[in-house]
């Protein structure tokens, strides 16, 4: 831990960056300096809020407060992966379920299995993994749903004509969309250490832990994503394809 | 004659444009009818509404006296069968085109069936295996139209099935629907600006911004 020698002024200088980016992007006149400020500033206020907040929550060791922080993440991941999905009704609902679902089996299954322990440093960062590859994954489904259905619109309704239900006028787009979703973690899997270290891994590593042992977790996290986002992958599509249809099974969205 | 479809007052409005105004029309078992008028007059709407593809505003369809809303909408659509104008075909090949009425029926594709309707459409049993790319405008249009035959239905709705068709495809689409309604009793409701089908129909209805005008 020694080596962990970031402090204020270090923070301050890395600011440089930033003005990297600026430059850039006023140079190509990109249009997006006032996207990046907001996003610095607002990283740079969420983080810290966060960090206070972590130190507390870890600090006490409480099971409310872990699940209070738990609840706020999720809640948080299912209204960032609704706005993906703009037009479809009750989309919130849905992907606080998926969320909820998927987070809920793999955190069980993990703790069931002795991987981590019910407790506020393992709990909580767990926790966000899990709900922000969920929301990433649910987004794209939502995304690919809305681009295919209006695509393959005619032939949605020539299925329908035929008396088809909708579930089954349905069945190309919904495993489109469950694919879609999950294959940035299955891309992510297949070239894990080899093309990058990723975030848990490398925070352990940079930590000090020993690299065999970080792997040990790496691999955890990669059966952990694969998991949530099937979980939230068929849940989110499998509700969210009704909403393109009425009571009447018409196509209406 | 036995009253088979029966529309009542409908009315169908999008976005404060009235399509439809108060379309009465009954239409009997066995009968044969021709929708004509010019393109926006509300003929595709009215056959979507017989579908169930779309509801009206205000009015109502009745089918067999039981109005259509009382129907589970997938039973309803295996009876009243709606064959699209350019139709897009399903999966890589012939036979998973003409196997989708058996999976929405949740039965077994049966493949002699299939080739006695190919028959049907002047194609040999050799299309079953036809990758849909290799297929003509034509050849598509009848593989769809025998999608909605497989199982033969009460009602057959076509939506300008020819337009855009070489002779040989039309004649060959015209007169098996022909038969189907001589032989088979299949009613059958059919939009064409084609002058022959026109000729041939036994009833013409004129539809012009969004009222029949006509029923001759």
């Amino acid at each position: 831990m020694q080596n962990l020698a970031v402090n204020n002024l270090s923070l301050a200088l890395s600011f440089v960056l930033v003005l990297v980016s600026l430059y850039f992007g006023f140079k190509e006149k990109l249009g997006i300096d006032k996207d990046i400020i907001i996003g610095v500033v607002r990283a740079v206020i969420q983080l810290f809020v966060v960090g206070y907040v972590l130190k507390y929550v870890i600090g006490s060791n409480n099971v409310i407060l872990t699940l209070a922080m738990m609840t706020v993440i999720v809640t948080n991941a299912a209204w960032n992966a609704k706005k993906r999905g703009k037009g479809i009704p009750d989309l919130f609902g849905i992907s606080l379920l998926a969320i909820v679902l998927s987070t809920g089996v793999t955190i069980g299954v993990l703790v069931a299995s002795g991987s981590i322990k019910f407790i506020p440093q393992q709990m909580v960062p767990i926790s966000g993994m899990i709900a922000s590859n969920s929301m990433v994954a649910i987004g794209l489904c939502y995304k690919n749903m809305i681009a295919t259905f209006k695509d393959r619109h005619q032939q949605v309704l020539e299925k329908l004509a035929l008396g088809a239900t909708t579930k089954l006028a349905s069945m190309d787009i919904l495993r489109d969309s469950i694919k879609t979703g999950m294959s940035p973690t299955i891309d992510s899997a297949k070239t894990v250490g080899l093309v990058s270290l990723p975030g848990m891994m490398s925070g352990l590593i940079f930590a000090g832990v020993d690299p065999v042992k970080a792997i040990k977790y790496q691999i955890m996290v990669t059966f952990m994503l694969l998991s949530a986002t099937s979980i939230a992958s068929v849940i989110s599509c499998y509700f969210a394809y009704k909403k393109f249809y009425n009571e009447k099974s018409q196509l209406v969205l | 004659m036995t009253e088979i479809i029966k529309l009542n007052n409908i009315n169908y409005t999008v976005n404060d444009t009235k399509i439809l105004k108060d379309i009465n029309l009954t239409i009997n078992e066995g009968d044969y009818l021709t929708f004509s008028g010019t393109s926006g007059s509300g003929k595709s709407t009215l056959m979507k509404l017989v579908a169930d593809m779309i509801s009206p505003t205000s009015g109502e369809i009745l089918y067999r006296n039981k109005n259509i809303d009382d129907y589970e909408a997938t039973d309803y659509r295996k009876q009243v069968s709606y064959c699209f104008q350019q139709p897009t075909l399903f999966g890589e090949t012939v036979f998973d085109n003409l196997a989708f009425p058996f999976k929405v029926r949740e039965q077994e594709p049966d493949s002699e069936l299939m080739v006695q309707k190919l028959k049907l459409a002047n194609l040999d049993e050799s299309f079953l295996n036809q990758k849909v790319i290799d297929l003509s405008g034509g050849q598509k249009q009848r593989i769809a139209l025998l999608r909605n035959l497989i199982f033969t239905p009460d009602v057959l709705i076509l939506d300008e099935v020819t337009t855009g068709l070489d002779k040989t495809n039309k004649n060959i689409i015209h007169s098996l629907v022909m038969d189907l309604n001589k032989n088979e009793g299949i009613t059958i409701l059919a939009i064409t600006h084609d002058q022959e089908e026109l000729d041939d129909s036994r009833k013409i209805i004129k539809v012009e911004d969004g009222r029949i005008v006509e029923d001759k």
